[in-house]
């Protein structure tokens, strides 16, 4: 028990994704003007962060994985150099299940996530969060913990940033800094605060 | 065939007037991990732009044939079939970079560089012009890498690619350029600098 606390306390805030692995920066920087949308996206990626972790880690590991063909009598195949195609293609099946799943069962769920919910196909941090789980060996429980941790990390960053973003709107920057600029600034200094969680050890 | 004329501008104006990170705000994730040192910024940008412009190239020639419903997953197919050929070729020709840069080179698959320049200019456009805006995403993306990763590596080990450039005991090397974060911080200077440089970049006040 205490082995998965301590992976999701690293997940959350030593291994942030946003400020300590910079993923999913794209829509970290443009969708991050209110809190409320920030909130609305982070909610989206823990679910789907939460869901293809797994997913992923259990058809890696037996069906990708060198060796991992055994079960059907083919001991030597090593299919791992077909990962990336596979996990993309996962992820983006699930989207879409999902958002499918979402409208038919909790409607005011899937208006609240909008448009973020495709959106999320291509956010790197749930790309980047199968491959780390994959270069890490996961087994399944750890990758349901590290889905979720790593999620809620990511989750917790982009309402901060929106948070500062808000009050940022009365600062009177130079011209060049309006905007992206500043953004950058403050993101910056967020994961210079997020770099004192990594002096912890777990 | 496209005019030379068109074709030299898609080439050239990404890089300072249309730059994808700086106003695009296109494939800032990998821009920010991988340019601690110069080395690992040169083979991110030469495995991204190849990727663009060959993903960009193809997805045009098959452009008219694709149902729009099911676009992303044929794009999002090509794009990742095209990273993994980089993969291996990196992991056989130039091992220990590969291994450092880990992660990130899947990660150009998602990279919104790629993704964007297929969904905006590829779809809508012929092959060979197609081809030269993967390149020139490519190289305006690979030219502030490039510039941050100069930075960083100068001013962080007082090196460039390995060579020693400024001694350590004439000048301390700054130890915060060493961490990754601060590419934040150099990003958002150069962004400064080009605006200033450029007018018409400033964005509106709010």
């Amino acid at each position: 028990m205490e082995h998965y606390l301590s992976l999701l306390i690293r997940a959350v805030f030593i291994e942030n994704m946003a400020l300590a692995y910079f993923l999913g920066m794209c829509t970290f920087l443009a969708v991050s003007k209110k809190v409320t949308t920030a909130i609305g996206l982070g909610v989206a990626v823990i679910v789907v962060l939460t869901i293809s972790v797994p997913a992923n880690q259990v058809i890696y590991q037996n069906i990708l994985a060198p060796g991992a063909l055994e079960w059907a009598g083919m001991p030597d195949a090593d299919l791992s150099f077909l990962g990336f195609l596979t996990y993309i293609g996962v992820i983006a099946a699930l989207v879409q299940i999902l958002e499918m799943i979402l409208d038919k069962y909790f409607p005011a769920l899937y208006d609240a996530l909008g448009i973020f919910l495709p959106l999320i196909t291509v956010n790197c941090a749930i790309f980047g969060g199968v491959a780390f789980m994959v270069q890490r060996d996961y087994n399944f429980a750890e990758s349901v913990v590290y889905g979720f941790g790593s999620g809620l990390g990511w989750a917790i960053a982009i309402a901060l940033l929106a948070a500062v973003r808000e009050k940022l709107k009365y600062a009177d920057f130079p011209e060049g800094m309006r905007g992206l600029g500043s953004v950058f600034i403050t993101a910056g200094l967020m994961a210079l605060g997020f770099q004192s969680f990594s002096g912890i050890s777990l | 065939m496209a005019d030379w004329k068109e074709m030299k501008s898609v080439l050239t104006a990404p890089i300072l007037n249309n730059n994808p990170i700086a106003l695009q705000i296109l494939g800032v994730c990998s821009a920010l991990a991988v340019t601690t040192k110069l080395e690992k910024a040169l083979v991110m940008s030469l495995a991204l732009t190849v990727v663009t412009a060959f993903s960009n190239l193809f997805i045009s020639m098959i452009r008219n044939t694709i149902p729009s419903s099911v676009r992303i997953i044929v794009q999002m197919t090509i794009i990742a079939s095209l990273v993994i050929i980089v993969d291996q070729v990196l992991q056989a020709f130039a091992y220990s970079v590969a291994k450092e840069l880990s992660v990130f080179i899947g990660l150009i698959i998602t990279n919104c560089i790629v993704m964007g320049r297929a969904e905006a200019f590829a779809m809508k456009s012929p092959p060979m012009l197609s081809f030269m805006d993967g390149i020139g995403n490519g190289l305006g993306y690979s030219f502030v890498l490039i510039v941050v990763g100069v930075i960083k590596e100068l001013f962080g080990f007082g090196t460039l690619l390995g060579f020693t450039i400024i001694p350590t005991d004439i000048i301390p090397p700054n130890g915060l350029l060493v961490l990754p974060f601060s590419s934040f911080f150099v990003i958002g200077l150069f962004i400064w600098v080009l605006r200033t440089y450029k007018k018409d970049q400033v964005e509106a006040k709010e």
